[in-house]
């Protein structure tokens, strides 16, 4: 029997409403993220690609309850969130690092209480959550002598989110969920934060949802990738499959979209046109028909499930692959 | 050889204030017309600050600037008032990263193209108009009439980073700099903007200074690099020279921090600590105390910028042996 996944979400659905329009009515729905499944296995990075405006940041939120899901389940480690277990004891469990480290920690409190905040709240003694912050700065690289007590503009980017992943770490969490925890700082800071993200992995056992646009970031990062686009599950499969051998399109589209390295090999081509449409109006059928180069006429119509491939856990949503759909093309080049 | 196109000396850059901050030190650089030169660095290294001086675009009072610059002949540093104004947009213009900042949100695209043309060549709204359509054709924006009388917030990211290429490239300049034009942007928009500007620039045959810290982007678009840290050029060399043979150690690192063909799971070989605050000016390699194979004599003295063949130049020790 196969172990029931650490994590789960099952057809999850998020739309925001957008207010302002005619005596307060409704100007349209942004479908953030629409019937999104995944599971986390203990101890696997999932990471999540796709551009602004795919639901992935919609995704991270989702599995942290900082938002509600409009439909969909979510359970971890077997028990069904708002029955089995509360968004309080599943947000101990699932903690996240945002992007912009200066925005996530209180700019009055210094970086020990920042960290011992959340366990004081929870019912530690004011000693030990100070001893548990200078424990959690050892362990992210920052001497706690010269650490605890700054405040966090006196701190470079790549040390407040080194704090900031000391924080999510007080609640001793299964699940770290890290929203481009690593996008905005400096590339040869950024090494040393994946070193140290990747040191904690090994030692805690940690799982993480890996969120970049990033895509030599997540490759080294992941095990699994999801690929996102306008809300929903492009494709998912071992960060091997994805990377070599990418069945859907918009993979295919953002593998070669990425520089080259190679001067004596330059793109020449982009390999898609436009901007990602909006997600207020998404196109109707496969959601990427519209910049898809292989669409045929069943794109524009019926919008493809996932179907999974041959290979471990491999799916795609994609005409290409459903037998039967008599899509004109058999295969994806990329 | 002809005279280069820009001819940058010792440049110096220094911002008083509560405190005090040699943001370049000693930057020299030339650029034939037709040649493109990608700067690359990391957030502080001065790149910025090096592109603004060529459009004086620092604020005279707490910028000190020192050194020579001469852009087509013109020692930049001395102009004044009308002369000024003719060489922003029209002799050197500029791409930002953030098109939402840099175009102004109450009027037409359109209009502000056309203004810049009048402006410049002295010539009618209609002309100008024209030319501005002519611009959107140059940058493929989809359906260029209609977007001509859209407003920068009626458009999509990548549409508006092609206005802002239209806009600058109006008065078709001889140097176009871009500072980080595609950093805000989508991966596979990234890709369309990167080629349109490489293309431009041949079209145009004018020269490009394309700033930014994506080593993967500077590949794309550049014949030449230059490696900033610490307001100093540390290497330059052709982008074969940078990729394939690094010197500096400081480039070696960024290479391997790219990740491109990094081992999944492995280690990185990352850089250690951060760079240095620039209070006071380097004299000594601001690299030493970062470096891994750092002498004693690094952190007392000035490394030396060593040339290597004709065309690129190392300031380490280690590149004299």
């Amino acid at each position: 029997m196969i172990p029931a996944p650490l994590f789960s979400a099952q057809n999850l659905v998020k739309h925001f409403r957008l207010k302002g329009g005619f005596l307060g009515s409704s100007r349209g729905v942004v479908r953030a993220v629409d019937n999104v499944s995944f599971d986390l296995a203990e101890g696997e990075t999932l990471g999540i690609v796709g551009e602004s405006g795919c639901g992935k940041s919609t995704t991270a939120r989702l599995i942290v309850d900082l938002i509600s899901p409009d439909a969909g389940t979510i359970t971890l480690g077997g028990k069904l969130l708002g029955k089995h277990i509360s968004a309080r004891e599943l947000r101990r469990q699932i903690q996240m690092v945002f992007q912009d480290s200066y925005a996530s920690l209180n700019p009055r409190l210094t970086m020990e209480d920042a960290i011992a905040f959340g366990p004081k709240v929870n019912g530690m003694s004011p000693q030990q959550a100070a001893r548990l912050a200078h424990e959690l700065l050892e362990r992210v690289g920052l001497e706690p002598r010269r650490f605890a007590g700054r405040y966090p503009h006196e701190l470079s980017g790549g040390q407040r989110q080194r704090v900031n992943i000391a924080r999510a770490l007080a609640f001793s969490p299964k699940i770290i969920v890290l929203d481009e925890s690593v996008s905005a700082l400096d590339k040869s800071v950024e090494a040393q934060v994946l070193n140290l993200l990747a040191d904690l992995k090994a030692e805690l056992g940690l799982t993480y949802v890996f969120i970049s646009h990033d895509l030599n970031v997540v490759r080294h990062m992941s095990d699994r990738v999801m690929v996102m686009y306008l809300g929903q599950v492009a494709e998912i499969g071992t960060v091997e499959a994805i990377y070599s051998a990418p069945a859907h399109p918009y993979t295919a589209a953002l593998l070669s979209a990425m520089p080259s390295m190679d001067p004596d090999r330059r793109t020449m081509e982009p390999p898609l046109t436009g901007d990602p449409p909006n997600p207020i109006n998404p196109p109707a059928g496969c959601r990427f028909h519209t910049r898809c180069k292989l669409a045929d006429t069943i794109c524009g119509a019926v919008e493809p499930g996932l179907f999974g491939l041959p290979g471990e856990g491999h799916q795609v949503a994609c005409h290409i692959h459903i037998p039967g759909s008599n899509h004109r093309n058999r295969r994806v080049e990329a | 050889m002809s005279a280069p196109l820009l001819d940058m000396e010792n440049l110096t850059v220094r911002f008083h204030g509560e405190r005090t901050v040699h943001a370049v030190n000693g930057v020299s650089l030339t650029l034939q017309s037709g040649e493109t030169l990608g700067i690359l660095g990391e957030s502080g290294s001065g790149k910025s600050v090096t592109l603004k001086t060529l459009l004086r675009l620092l604020p005279e009072n707490r910028a000190e600037i020192g050194g020579t610059l001469r852009v087509d002949g013109h020692d930049v540093l001395a102009l004044q008032g009308r002369a000024l104004a003719d060489h922003r947009g029209r002799t050197v213009s500029m791409v930002f990263q953030d098109p939402m900042l840099a175009l102004d949100p109450v009027y037409r695209i359109g209009d502000q193209i056309a203004e810049t043309v009048m402006r410049h060549e002295g010539c009618s709204r209609s002309e100008a108009m024209a030319r501005a359509l002519d611009m959107f054709k140059n940058v493929q924006m989809p359906s260029p009439e209609r977007r001509l009388r859209a407003y920068p917030h009626e458009m999509s990211g990548g549409m508006r980073q092609r206005a802002m290429i239209a806009l600058a490239l109006a008065c078709r300049p001889k140097l176009l700099l871009a500072d980080e034009p595609t950093t805000a942007l989508d991966a596979t928009v990234q890709i369309q903007i990167l080629l349109l500007l490489r293309d431009l620039q041949r079209q145009f045959g004018m020269g490009m200074i394309f700033v930014t810290h994506d080593i993967g982007v500077v590949v794309e678009v550049s014949d030449r690099v230059a490696v900033m840290y610490a307001g100093e050029i540390i290497e330059t060399g052709t982008v074969h020279d940078i990729i394939r043979d690094a010197r500096h150690p400081y480039t070696k690192g960024l290479l391997a921090a790219n990740l491109h063909g990094a081992v999944k799971g492995a280690r990185l070989n990352a850089i250690s600590g951060a760079p240095p605050s620039l209070e006071r000016k380097p004299n000594a390699c601001s690299f030493a105390p970062r470096c891994p194979v750092a002498r004693e004599t690094c952190a007392s003295e000035l490394p030396p910028n060593v040339a290597v063949g004709t065309q690129r130049q190392v300031r380490c020790v280690l590149a004299q042996e």
